[in-house]
C-alpha cells in the first residue's frame, strides 16, 4: 500500500505508525480520516439492515407474502426502518463520513480542533446504535410508534419505547459534539490565506449543517427525555388527562426534526457542489449564492416545522404562516439547482461515475423538492397527509437526494480515501437497475398516495394492488443495483488498481496530496492565494 | 513537526461556548413548554407557586451566585500563581454547590411528604394545571440538579488538576471552561427561581 507513492516520506494514514496495531489502533485513533472510515463502515452496515427491513416491508404488500410477518411486527418494522435510516444513516451520513475525512483537508488543516472529542462522538454513535438494537429485543418488544414517537401513543404503548428514545438521545449527543467540532475547526484551523470565501463549498455546507446540529438537536434531546420521564414518572406534560398537551410534543419534536431534514440535505448539496466543477472543468457558477443559500436554508428551514402538523389542529393564521415559510425554503434550494446546472453549461464535461450520480441527485432531488412544495400548499396537504405520497416524497429527498449524493461523494473521493480505483463499468451497471427500481418504487408510492393509500398500513384495498406490485418489483431492482454498487467498491478496496493522486483533475486541496493521504495530510501547511475552483486553461496538445 | 501538541486556547473556549449554547437550547425546550402551559393555566401556576418555599429558593440563589464568584476568584488566583488560594476558592465552590443540593433535597422531600410528586394520589385530585406545574417543577429543577452534579464533578477534577499542577499560571483554559459551565448552571437557576418560586 505504501508503494503507491514511494517518493513520499510520510506513510499513508492506513499504515499503523503508533504503538498500537490492527483493530486496536483503529478503535483508539484520533485521526480524522480513520474516524471517517469508522463511520463509513458502521453506517453502511446499518444502511443494509435498513434496506433489508424495507425490502421485507415491500414483500408484505404482495398477497403471497402477507403472512411473512404479523401486523404488530409490521408496525415494529416501519418504526425500526425509520429509526435506523434516519438516526443511524441519513442524519449523520455525509457530515460524519466525508465531513470528518475531508473538512480538515479541504481547509488545509492537519486534523479537526478536538480530535479526542471526535473519537468520543463515534463512540456515542456506536453506543446509541447498540441501544437502538437492544430496544428491539428487550422489554416489551420493538417499538411500534413509527420513528416520530408521537404522544400520547408513545406514552401508553407497552413496547420498548423508552430505550429506543434514549438511543436517539445518545445519537443526538454524537451529532451535537460533531457540530461543535466542525464549527470550531472551520473558525480556527483554516490554512493561511484560506478566507471564508476561498473555502470549498463543502465546508460552507458543513458549517451551516453544524449550526443546525447545534441549535436543533438539544430540542429533540429534551423532548425525548420528557417522553422517558413521562413513561417512568408520569409527569403529565404531554398527557391530556393530567393537563398536558400531546400537540406540544409534536411541536417540540418537529422543531428539531424538520431542521434535521436540512442536516441531511445540506452536506449532500455541498458534495454536489464539489463534484460538478471538477467534471465540468470550470469554476462553480455563483459561489457566493450557493454559500449564502446554505446559510439561508439553515435559517429559514428552522422556521417551517409545523408543516408536518397541518392536520393536527392549529389556528388558521399559523397554518398560513407555516405554509408560506415552507414555500420560501424552496427559493434557496432552487438557487442551488440553477447554479449547478449553470456550472455545467459550456463546461468541458468529463463524464465519469461521480458525475452520473451527481446528475441523478439533481434529477431526483428536484422531484422530491417540488413534491415538497406541493405539500406545503394547505389544501393539497389535507388530501395527501399521511398517505404513500409523503412516503414517496421523502424517499425522493432522503434517498434520491442525500443517498445518491452520498454515493456520488463516495465515488468521487473513494480513490483518495483508499488509494484504489474501482471498476467504472460495474458502477454504470449498478446505476441502471438502481435508477429504474428507485423510480418504480417511489414514484409508484406517490401515485398510490394520490389514489388514497394511507401510509403505515399492513393491508391494502384491492384497487391499490397493481401499483403495490409495481413498487415491490421496483424495490428488487433497487436492491440489485445497491448490491452491485457496494460489491464493486468492496472488491476495489481489496483488488482495485492503485489510484493516482488526482484521478479526476480536481483543483481543491485534497487532490494536491497523495492517495491515500499521509497521516498529517500536508507536509507543510499550504498557503492559499485564490478561490477553490480555479482551473488552468487546458494546454492544447 | 511530529510530536508537537496542537494547542489553541481560543478554539477550546469557542468550543465550550458552543456547548453552552446547546445546553441553553436544551433548557429552552423546557422553557417553551413552561410558557405555553403557564399561558394556558395562569391561576393553577399561581396556586402551585404558593406551595413552593420562596425563602429556600432565594437562599439557594445566593449560594449559587456566591459559588460562581469563588470560581472566578480561583481563576484569578491561578493566573497569579497562588496555588493554595486557588484550591481554597475551588474547595469553597464545591462546598457551596453541595449546600445547594442539600437544600434542594430538603425541598424535594418536603414535597414528597405532602404527596406533591408526579403520579401521586394527592396530585391526581388537584386541577390539571397544577399537575402540569409540579411535573414541570420536578423535571426542570431535577434536570438542573443533574447539571449541578455534573458541574461539581468537573470542578472536582479541576481541583485535582490544580493540586497536581496540570492547571497552572501558563495553562488554565480547562479551569476557565469548567468555570464557564458552572456559570451556566448558575444562570439557568436564575431563570428557574422566578418561574417557579416567584410564580405566586
Amino acid at each position: 500500500m505504501s508503494g503507491t507513492h514511494a517518493h513520499t516520506p510520510e506513510p499513508s494514514y492506513l499504515v499503523d505508525t503508533g504503538t498500537r496495531k490492527g483493530v486496536l489502533a483503529w478503535l483508539t485513533t484520533t485521526d480524522h480520516k480513520r474516524i471517517g472510515l469508522l463511520y463509513l463502515y458502521s453506517m453502511m452496515t446499518f444502511f443494509f439492515v435498513g434496506v433489508g427491513i424495507g425490502l421485507v416491508m415491500r414483500l408484505v404488500q404482495l398477497t403471497t407474502f402477507q403472512k411473512l410477518v404479523t401486523a404488530q411486527t409490521y408496525n415494529a418494522m416501519f418504526t425500526v426502518h425509520g429509526v435506523i435510516m434516519i438516526f443511524l444513516f441519513v442524519v449523520p451520513g455525509l457530515p460524519a463520513i466525508f465531513g470528518n475525512f475531508f473538512l480538515p483537508i479541504l481547509i488545509g488543516a492537519k486534523d479537526v480542533s478536538f480530535p479526542r472529542l471526535n473519537l468520543a462522538s463515534w463512540y456515542f454513535f456506536i453506543a446509541g446504535a447498540i441501544l437502538a438494537v437492544l430496544s428491539l429485543f428487550t422489554g416489551g418488544g420493538a417499538p411500534d410508534t413509527g420513528w416520530t414517537f408521537y404522544a400520547p401513543f408513545s406514552l401508553k404503548t407497552g413496547t420498548n419505547v423508552s430505550l429506543a428514545v434514549f438511543a436517539a438521545f445518545v445519537l443526538g449527543f454524537s451529532s451535537m459534539l460533531t457540530g461543535i467540532n466542525f464549527i470550531t475547526t472551520i473558525h480556527r484551523m483554516r490554512a493561511p490565506g484560506m478566507h471564508w470565501f476561498r473555502m470549498p463549498l463543502m465546508c460552507w455546507a458543513l458549517y451551516s449543517t453544524a449550526w443546525i446540529q447545534l441549535l436543533a438537536t438539544p430540542i429533540v434531546a429534551i423532548t425525548l427525555l420528557l417522553v422517558i420521564l413521562e413513561r417512568f414518572f408520569g409527569i403529565g406534560i404531554f398527557d391530556p388527562s393530567k393537563g398536558g398537551d400531546p400537540l406540544l410534543y409534536q411541536h417540540l419534536f418537529w422543531i428539531y426534526s424538520h431542521p434535521a431534514v436540512y442536516i441531511m440535505i445540506l452536506p449532500a448539496m455541498g458534495a454536489i457542489s464539489e463534484i460538478l466543477p471538477t467534471f465540468a472543468k470550470r469554476p462553480i457558477f455563483g459561489y457566493k449564492a450557493i454559500a449564502f443559500s446554505s446559510m439561508s436554508i439553515a435559517g429559514v428551514g428552522s422556521l417551517v416545522w409545523a408543516h408536518h402538523m397541518f392536520t393536527s389542529g392549529m389556528s388558521g393564521m399559523a397554518l398560513m404562516i407555516f405554509s408560506l415559510l415552507t414555500m420560501v425554503v424552496a427559493v434557496p434550494s432552487a438557487i442551488k439547482v440553477f447554479n449547478w446546472v449553470s456550472t455545467l453549461y459550456k463546461g468541458s464535461i468529463d463524464f465519469q461515475p461521480p458525475l452520473l450520480f451527481a446528475l441523478t441527485f439533481i434529477f431526483l432531488f428536484c422531484i422530491g423538492g417540488l413534491t415538497g412544495v406541493m405539500q406545503g400548499a394547505l389544501a393539497i396537504n389535507v388530501h395527501i397527509h399521511d398517505t404513500y405520497f409523503i412516503v414517496g416524497h421523502f424517499h425522493y429527498v432522503m434517498f434520491g437526494g442525500t443517498g445518491m449524493a452520498l454515493f456520488a461523494a463516495l465515488l468521487y473521493w473513494f480513490p483518495k480515501m483508499f488509494g484504489k480505483m474501482y471498476s467504472k463499468k460495474a458502477i454504470y451497471a449498478a446505476w441502471f437497475p438502481m435508477f429504474i427500481g428507485f423510480n418504480m418504487l417511489y414514484f409508484g408510492m406517490m401515485i398510490l398516495g394520490m389514489m388514497g393509500m394511507p401510509r403505515r398500513y399492513y393491508v391494502h384495498l384491492p384497487q391499490f394492488h397493481t401499483m403495490h406490485v409495481v413498487a415491490t418489483v421496483g424495490s428488487w431492482f433497487l436492491v440489485l443495483g445497491l448490491v452491485i454498487f457496494f460489491a464493486t467498491l468492496i472488491y476495489a478496496t481489496v483488488k482495485g488498481e492503485p489510484a493516482e493522486a488526482n484521478p479526476w483533475g480536481g483543483v481543491t486541496l485534497e487532490w494536491m496530496i497523495p492517495s491515500p493521504p499521509p497521516l498529517e495530510n500536508f507536509e507543510t501547511i499550504p498557503t492559499i492565494t485564490r478561490g477553490p475552483y480555479h482551473f488552468e486553461p487546458e494546454a492544447k496538445s | 513537526m511530529s510530536g508537537h501538541v496542537h494547542r489553541d486556547d481560543l478554539g477550546s473556549r469557542l468550543g465550550m461556548w458552543l456547548f453552552l449554547v446547546t445546553e441553553m437550547v436544551l433548557f429552552g425546550g423546557l422553557f417553551i413548554g413552561y410558557s405555553y402551559m403557564r399561558y394556558r393555566y395562569p391561576a393553577e401556576f399561581h396556586h402551585g407557586g404558593m406551595e413552593l418555599n420562596a425563602t429556600l429558593g432565594v437562599i439557594n440563589t445566593l449560594v449559587l451566585l456566591t459559588s460562581s464568584l469563588t470560581v472566578v476568584l480561583s481563576i484569578v488566583a491561578v493566573q497569579r500563581a497562588e496555588k493554595q488560594r486557588a484550591m481554597a476558592f475551588l474547595g469553597t465552590t464545591l462546598v457551596l454547590g453541595l449546600t445547594f443540593l442539600v437544600i434542594k433535597s430538603f425541598e424535594w422531600s418536603a414535597k414528597f411528604h405532602h404527596g406533591l410528586y408526579p403520579n401521586s394520589a394527592h396530585l391526581a385530585t388537584l386541577p390539571p394545571g397544577e399537575q402540569v406545574f409540579f411535573g414541570l417543577y420536578f423535571t426542570m429543577t431535577g434536570l438542573h440538579g443533574l447539571h449541578v452534579i455534573a458541574g461539581l464533578s468537573v470542578l472536582g477534577v479541576m481541583l485535582w488538576w490544580v493540586a497536581t499542577d496540570r492547571i497552572r499560571q501558563d495553562r488554565y483554559i480547562h479551569l476557565e471552561n469548567g468555570g464557564l459551565y458552572w456559570h451556566l448552571v448558575d444562570v439557568i437557576w436564575i431563570f428557574l427561581l422566578p418561574l417557579f418560586y416567584l410564580a405566586a
